[in-house]
């Protein structure tokens, strides 16, 4: 094709320019000159000057007045013209702009031409920049070339397609059939193009994928096809037959097999031989293999194939391409919770990685072995990420200070080695760690009392050598002010002890003080410390007094503020500076981490959430009344309301079983419904289990049409009403004795609070707690009768609830 | 002497609203070492701010990586695949679930079509004709999807439209009489 000569001419004259300014001077001239053109009629260089007005638009300058051009030349019958009108098009109209509605009735109109080179120009133009009306407006005729017989057309049409379904999804429905039929099409470009068009409906439209499922055979037998075939020299690539099609198809295969057991095994073979058979020594055989892999961890594959495809991701951390250590790595991490023993194996590489040279490679292996730490991996992971930390760019020091600490956090094996840990992060990272550190730190240090010595040996060896990483110092300061004593000793168990003056203590602390690199925050911490050791020093107090002295006309408030009050605390209520300076105590603990974690878990143990289905009829096997009732032996522990706790709600049948046991009882009350509303049924009946023990069964159905969810059974004793119980019950237990009264009126509140929430029936107050009320009494020496029972709303001021 | 030309093509996934596979181009960029445009495509809808910005910031990432890292970068929720042939960087942003290793496959076969089009391509080719890149680029690549996978009938159908506008050339400039 003759390239344009004006149009190369303009591009040398900018090129030649030499400055900004000049350039600026021969675009603006070339822009007037090519506006001028604009307004006359036809003449033959219009394509030239369109051309030329894209050219300056991609230098970053200001082309809107051509975008009326392009929908005239867009129009023109010339196949020049229409061609760099569709260009423009592309590059200055977007569906945000009023012209491109323009051109729908020119895309309308080539659509149907009878030249299939301005066919796909149109096709082209649509699917680049077709806004949600235009694709509407021409989704019947896509469809209709979707079905013609020529495959230039039938593949450019399909991607337009797709196009138009990202757009407006509902037009999808118009497709389906259409895509059904492509796929028997041998032409390569309209497969692709078919599968990128099923792959869109099936992902927006779940029924579409229901329908597609049924053609995993046919997707498996194309996908054969280009395994085992021969070189063909149309779509071979360094060895591997058309490998955009396979990894289409494999990405389909993904899609559909997805959550189906079915599917899944349908392509399993196929999988395995793709993943054996594909040459992975070039790029193009590893992009294959990798959507392979892909494609078995995501569909329900079975665990032979599951470990190919692990093995080959650890194959790729191997390889000496970055690009593929890199993607092993990125699909490692998708699979280090599901997979984590596989994943363990590859642990040595992984660690490996982190001393790579490329930034991206270091980051993803930095996230993977913080996700592959385990407490028996603890102590030789460690090493490798503390060496990673001196080592690592800027950027990624926040993240691996703050996920060595979580580790830590979760695996220590020892109190000291945590210690130890975290001071070395200290030192070396010490600017980029989390606020929240020091805090945590100084409560870790309190709490191990055995290793008090020795942290403030280690601190001060610290504190001497460096004083700009801001943590440590405010650490080791508190350290010194709070086990000075410690330090003065001299004698140490786990590390060996320096000899220290007070002399050398104080002057590291007023070093701190002092210091141009040490924070308002830090002198704070520094000055409280030397304040502490007038209490835990005995000759220096005097040096003390003066340095407090001295800050007290500090220009820093805090430290004014700090230093005049511990003067005030010198002089007149020296009295009291001992009981102010002692050892501070244990700080507890409410940090989140593992206790809130384990007491998260004794809650789900009694709450239970129960989905209760239509005409299934479950039992919940209640706590155990029997607790309450042993205190007719006598109160033996102290009353704690000890229902829930003791039994976890089970739902199993198996607690059904236990039940049907107790047919050896002897004593039963007859099952009473007490609640019955929204077509929620619950009954009750009590069973004598032992001696002391009472069994009190909850019986839950539903008769309603509608499912039930969120299913939660409470149960709570009135404190007040426990305490008052037990006076009664001794006054009572005398009167047994002394035979003067019968038993009765020994009243057990049990107050049970039932949460559900019906679905499909807007019922008032159907999810609001509905309560009830129960009252038993023991009559006689066992049986317990129900005496009555209301429903009320709940009062929760009243009552404690046990969860 | 062959320079060979860094095809960025920037595949836009597409984010379905369920777990999206397919991987849609967002934008494909080429620009020379100085940081010249030479080559835009956009396979969405995007203000010219956005891309004006969007050209800025590739830019400078790519031009800012070291020569032998790896050819994958992470932005924002995209992808970047980038590759260096000569002169040129070939930039292709796409979606988070797009195998990126096909997406250099993609722009190695790019470069390969222009190059057998050109013939020994470099990057003044590319400069004075860049209509003609456009158009063997949107004879590959459609909707940021591929459209044909096979070298040849690509190259085919672009000598084919080549013939097509010099015959109505000819034939419109042909005098009436």
């Amino acid at each position: 094709m003759s390239p344009s000569v004006p149009l190369q001419e303009m591009i040398r004259a900018i090129r030649s320019a030499r400055t900004q300014c000049e350039e600026r001077g021969v675009i603006q001239r070339e822009c007037a000159a090519i506006r001028a053109q604009f307004r006359q009629n036809d003449n033959g260089s219009r394509s030239h000057n369109l051309a030329k007005l894209l050219y300056v638009h991609m230098l970053g300058y200001p082309a809107h007045f051509g975008q009326m051009e392009c929908v005239r030349m867009i129009a023109s019958p010339r196949y020049s013209e229409k061609r760099v009108g569709y260009l423009g098009a592309m590059m200055l109209l977007d569906e945000k702009q009023d012209a491109s509605l323009l051109i729908t009735n020119s895309i309308k109109n080539d659509l149907s031409h009878s030249n299939q080179y301005i066919q796909s120009l149109a096709l082209c133009t649509l699917a680049c920049m077709g806004s949600a009306e235009m694709c509407r407006d021409l989704a019947p005729e896509i469809d209709r070339l979707l079905r013609s017989a020529n495959s230039y057309i039938k593949k450019k049409a399909a991607l337009c397609a797709v196009h138009i379904v990202r757009k407006v999804q509902d037009l999808g429905e118009l497709f389906v059939s259409a895509a059904r039929s492509l796929l028997s099409e041998k032409n390569h470009g309209v497969l692709h193009g078919a599968v990128v068009l099923i792959t869109e409906l099936c992902e927006r439209n779940p029924e579409t994928l229901e329908r597609f499922r049924k053609t995993v055979p046919d997707l498996v037998q194309i996908m054969k096809g280009l395994v085992i075939s021969g070189y063909s020299p149309d779509h071979d690539v360094a060895g591997v037959s058309d490998p955009f099609l396979q990894v289409r198809i494999l990405r389909l295969l993904r899609v559909l097999g997805r959550n189906n057991e079915t599917a899944s095994d349908a392509m399993n073979d196929l999988l395995a031989q793709v993943a054996t058979n594909t040459d992975s020594t070039k790029t193009v055989g590893n992009a294959v293999l990798y959507e392979t892999v892909l494609t078995v961890l995501d569909i329900k594959s079975e665990s032979g194939l599951r470990v190919l495809a692990v093995n080959i991701l650890g194959r790729f951390l191997l390889n000496n391409d970055r690009n593929i250590r890199y993607i092993a790595m990125t699909s490692l991490q998708k699979i280090v919770v599901t997979d984590h023993n596989a994943v363990q194996r590859h642990r040595g590489t992984i660690v490996d990685c982190l001393k790579d040279q490329d930034a991206s490679v270091k980051r993803r292996a930095l996230e993977l072995s913080l996700a592959l730490v385990s407490a028996s991996n603890i102590r030789s992971m460690m090493k490798e990420l503390l060496v990673f930390l001196s080592s690592c760019p800027l950027e990624l020091k926040a993240q691996a200070a703050s996920g060595i600490f979580i580790a830590a956090e979760r695996y220590a094996p020892s109190q000291r080695w945590h210690i130890d840990t975290i001071l070395h992060v200290l030192t070396t990272a010490g600017g980029d760690v989390r606020d929240e550190t020091v805090p945590n730190l100084i409560q870790l240090i309190t709490n191990t009392s055995e290793l008090h010595c020795y942290t403030v040996h280690k601190l001060y060896r610290a504190l001497l050598e460096d004083i700009s990483q801001q943590s440590l110092v405010q650490v080791a300061c508190w350290c010194i002010g709070e086990y000075g004593d410690l330090l003065l000793r001299g004698e140490c168990q786990e590390t060996e002890p320096v000899q220290v003056t007070e002399d050398d203590v104080l002057d590291a602390l007023e070093t701190v003080l002092q210091s141009h690199m040490s924070s308002p925050a830090t002198r704070g911490f520094a000055l409280t410390a030397t304040m502490k050791l007038s209490t835990r020093i005995s000759d220096n107090v005097d040096r003390i007094r003066s340095i407090v002295s001295i800050y007290g006309s500090c220009i820093d408030l805090e430290l004014q503020q700090r230093a005049v009050e511990y003067n005030a605390l010198f002089k007149k209520y020296d009295h009291m500076r001992a009981a102010v300076l002692e050892r501070m105590p244990v700080i507890q603990r409410n940090s989140s981490g593992q206790n809130s974690e384990d007491a998260s878990e004794e809650t789900i143990k009694e709450i239970q959430v129960t989905k209760v289905k239509q005409e299934d009829v479950f039992l919940l096997s209640v706590f155990q009344v029997c607790d309450l009732l042993d205190l007719l032996s006598g109160p033996q522990e102290p009353l704690q309301p000890s229902l829930a706790p003791a039994q976890p709600i089970s739902t199993t049948t198996a607690a059904g079983g236990d039940l049907l046991d107790l047919l050896g009882l002897i004593y039963r009350s007859p099952t009473v419904t007490i609640y019955e509303k929204h077509g929620v049924t619950l009954t009750l009946g009590c069973e004598q289990e032992s001696d002391s023990g009472l069994l009190a069964t909850l019986t839950a159905s539903n008769s309603s049409d509608s499912d039930i969810s969120s299913f939660t059974l409470q149960a709570a004793v009135p404190k007040v009403r426990l305490s008052v119980f037990v006076s009664e019950l001794e006054q009572i237990m005398r009167n047994i004795k002394d035979g003067s009264i019968g038993v009765d009126g020994l009243s057990l509140n049990l107050f049970l609070i039932l949460k559900y929430e019906i679905t499909g029936i807007n019922r008032e107050g159907a999810s609001t707690p509905n309560s009830l009320f129960l009252s038993f009494f023991k009559s006689g020496h066992d049986v317990l009768h129900l005496r009555s029972f209301s429903l009320f709303r709940c009062r929760t001021d009243l009552i404690e609830v046990i969860t | 002497m062959r320079v060979r030309v860094c095809v960025c093509v920037c595949v836009r996934a597409c984010v379905c609203v369920c777990v999206c596979v397919c991987c849609q181009m967002r934008f494909l960029l080429l620009f020379s070492r100085q940081g010249k445009l030479r080559l835009q495509k956009w396979f969405t809808a995007m203000s010219d701010r956005e891309r004006k910005k969007i050209i800025r910031e590739m830019t400078t990432m790519v031009l800012a990586r070291q020569p032998r890292s790896s050819n994958f970068l992470q932005w924002k929720d995209l992808k970047i695949i980038y590759k260096r042939y000569a002169s040129l960087y070939f930039c292709l942003g796409v979606e988070a679930q797009e195998n990126e290793l096909l997406a250099l496959e993609i722009i190695h076969r790019y470069v390969e079509l222009l190059d057998k089009y050109f013939g020994n391509v470099c990057e003044l080719d590319i400069i004075f004709n860049f209509e003609k890149a456009y158009f063997i680029l949107d004879e590959f690549l459609m909707g940021g999807e591929i459209q044909e996978t096979s070298k040849q009938t690509v190259n085919r159908c672009i000598e084919a439209s080549d013939m097509l506008q010099e015959t109505m050339e000819e034939y419109m400039s042909k005098p009436a009489f």
